[in-house]
């Protein structure tokens, strides 16, 4: 589904990002761990198609296209989505106008009808219920005065309500509880299948214990130095990051 | 040849005063005819302001000047149909309508309708004709004369929205003023003479709509005068969607009494050279004071507004919020003046000017002016230059919703907390969607 080659991509000038490869397929989870600054929010930004990150060398193919010549709006009509790791709160634009005119966006790129009234307030009820979301959330404001734990259960609604093949979860589980966390990682749960496939960037284990990653990979310093299974993430819990850095040491002195 | 004297803006309109008085049919006795007389001496002796004037340092009202407009007593005076003013009016919500096209009051247009017992809504000739003493201890009285165009607007004043309400009053529905501007022959100078009275305990809300009919060049020149009563609650919109080529000038001044609340609502759409003087004084205690400001510009448009709120007396507050939106190669001018006197002790004055502009070519100018002489006082202000915000875009992108359509987004999400402040739902969704037209960027509507 997903095909990272050699990507290298600059923040304000500087390389964050200085080969990544990275082979996803249909119905797999992977996942991201690595220290802060170590690239994993630049990752996910450069395959959503932030301009703020320059892609200095590489390419990314997403079902055989080429995904750095599309622009954001392209990605996600194509079936990309980023849950952020900081959701942006919209006054004056409801959630309902903000999903409706989103999904009638990318329904209209892969030539389907727009949805009825009816058949998008039926998608919130059984959204908003996976949820356990208020279905009033659908008339406020994008955001507006939601707790942090609200606004990632945000993203994962957004994230049912839009359908999309291909999703980046961006540090979803920082600043939630423990209740909020098993909401969020069920409704992640109840939507994999064999046919979409998840990259999920995080710091910590915890999320992983919930959404159970089938491969583990470990970002520093722009590349990803050591891959396996989730056995890799209990790992890394147990010894944090440094025993991987000496070894990466190591090879490198080899 | 037989070429034209060249003379001033101030000769022009004072030669053409005798035409006016003329018109005027017997009514050169009324107490309102001193008052234009003793402004017609002002205006021969008062000069137009220059950007030397430190109030009209980034507003040059010379394009103005140069026209000689006429002013509409003298000019023919377009006819209208009731169906050709309704795609003017806001709409989805009852109201008293009162219609004036270049100043004058058309009956025939207006649905005042039934009005609670004691309450005049009217044009100000007819008050002037059939009870003079109700008006004229505030007309020229609440606002006096501070340069030219107000001398030019009291010269001619002949006709105008007046209201009154009596104490103990509430009027339920409020009442909406259509000026329509519009001329076939003339560039047409128009000179809406407005006063809001309202007694002791009573409440009104008044929507103001200037809008232009046709693409001719014209010249609204408006006076408004504004009494608070004791513990009235004063609710005036001003939304002003003029054409894009017509001026604009405005002196709103609302004197307030104790315990009085006072709403202004300015939104700005239209005009070439726009300029508002908002003036309120505080004239006892405990007093109320909100402006709410929007202005959207595109073109060449130019808007400046002044705002001023004296806080002469103690225990009053005012809170100001104006916001602009500015594309191409518009510029914007926000002059923000609270006074506290000596006297204003416990005041508690806020003040924000927020600002984005959406080209590189677009400009503001914006300036809060703070003069605090009480000592127990809470002040602040801030004014902020912006674009639209980056991160903002790119998440709203990332959802599948193209790039225009996101920036509309963002556009009516800052405008959101000045429309969020108007108190009838209906004109909410009615002042968006002026949003997207007037900057001609895709609208973005509300579900219902």
């Amino acid at each position: 589904m997903l095909s990272i080659n050699n990507l290298h991509a600059n923040v304000d000038g500087k390389e964050i990002l200085k080969g990544i490869n990275l082979e996803i397929k249909t119905g797999e989870v992977h996942a991201i761990m690595g220290p802060n600054g170590s690239g994993k929010s630049t990752l996910a930004n450069v395959l959503t198609g932030n301009k703020s990150y320059e892609v200095t060398n590489g390419n990314v193919l997403f079902e055989g296209k080429n995904l750095l010549d599309m622009n954001p709006e392209t990605r996600a009509r194509e079936g990309m989505f980023l849950a952020f790791q900081y959701p942006i709160e919209i006054p004056g634009i409801s959630n309902a106008t903000f999903l409706k005119t989103a999904l009638n966006e990318i329904r209209k790129y892969n030539n389907f009808p727009e949805l009825t009234p009816k058949e998008f307030l039926d998608r919130i009820k059984d959204k908003t219920k996976i949820l356990g979301l208020d279905d009033t959330l659908i008339s406020r404001a994008v955001n507006v005065g939601f707790s942090g734990g609200e606004k990632k259960r945000n993203e994962i609604f957004q994230m049912l309500m839009l359908e999309p093949k291909f999703i980046l979860l961006d540090e979803t589980d920082s600043g939630l509880d423990i209740d909020a966390l098993r909401i969020v990682s069920n409704g992640v749960n109840i939507y994999r299948n064999p046919n979409n496939a998840f990259l999920v960037v995080t710091h910590y284990q915890r999320l992983l214990n919930y959404i159970q990653p089938d491969f583990v990979h470990v970002l520093s310093k722009g590349r990803i130095i050591k891959s396996g299974g989730k056995e890799l993430a209990l790992e890394l819990e147990e010894k944090g990051y440094d025993w991987i850095k000496t070894e990466e040491f190591e090879i490198e002195n080899a | 040849m037989n070429n034209m004297e060249h003379k001033s803006a101030n000769e022009w309109y004072i030669s053409r005063f005798k035409l006016f008085e003329d018109k005027l049919n017997g009514q050169s006795k009324s107490f309102l005819h001193d008052i234009r007389k003793n402004a017609l001496t002002s205006l021969a002796e008062l000069s137009f302001p220059t950007n030397r004037n430190e109030e009209w340092k980034y507003t040059n009202v010379a394009p103005i000047l140069k026209h000689n407009f006429i002013p509409a007593m003298i000019s023919t005076v377009p006819k209208f149909q009731k169906e050709e003013i309704k795609p003017f009016l806001f709409k989805d919500f009852d109201y008293h309508l009162m219609v004036f096209v270049n100043g004058l009051f058309a009956e025939e247009l207006s649905e005042i309708g039934n009005l609670p017992k004691g309450v005049v809504v009217d044009g100000l000739n007819r008050i002037t004709k059939n009870n003079p003493d109700s008006i004229s201890k505030y007309i020229n009285n609440l606002s006096k004369i501070d340069n030219a165009f107000n001398a030019l607007n009291t010269a001619y004043s002949y006709d105008g929205l007046v209201v009154i309400v009596p104490d103990g009053t509430i009027l339920e529905k409020p009442i909406q003023v259509l000026y329509l501007n519009s001329s076939k022959d003339d560039l047409v100078l128009s000179l809406p003479r407005n006063l809001i009275v309202t007694g002791k305990n009573s409440q009104v809300s008044v929507i103001t709509n200037y809008r232009g009919f046709g693409d001719k060049i014209y010249f609204s020149n408006i006076i408004t005068e504004v009494y608070a009563g004791e513990n009235a609650i004063v609710d005036l919109y001003k939304i002003q969607n003029e054409n894009d080529e017509s001026y604009h000038i405005e002196k709103m001044q609302a004197i307030q009494k104790q315990n009085s609340v006072f709403n202004h609502y300015n939104i700005t759409f239209g005009g070439a050279i726009v300029r508002n003087d908002i003036n309120t004084l505080h004239d006892d205690q405990n007093i109320e004071t909100h402006y709410y400001g929007l202005y959207l510009a595109h073109g060449k448009q130019h808007v400046d507004n002044h705002t001023f709120v004296d806080h002469a007396k103690p225990n009053c507050m005012s809170n100001e919020l104006y916001k602009g939106i500015l594309d191409d190669n518009s510029r914007g001018v926000f002059n923000g003046k609270i006074i506290v006197r000596r006297d204003a002790q416990k005041t508690n004055a806020y003040q924000q000017n927020k600002t984005i502009l959406l080209s590189k070519t677009a400009t503001i100018d914006t300036k809060p002016q703070l003069e605090i002489f009480a000592d127990d006082v809470k002040c602040s202000h801030g004014a902020t230059v912006g674009h639209l915000d980056d991160t903002s875009e790119f998440y709203i992108r990332s959802r599948g919703v193209p790039q225009e359509l996101a920036k509309s987004m963002l556009i009516r999400a800052f405008a959101n907390d000045v429309i969020d402040t108007v108190k009838i739902e209906p004109l909410k969704e009615q002042i968006n969607h002026m949003i997207f037209e007037h900057l001609h960027r895709v609208e973005i509507e509300n579900e219902k």
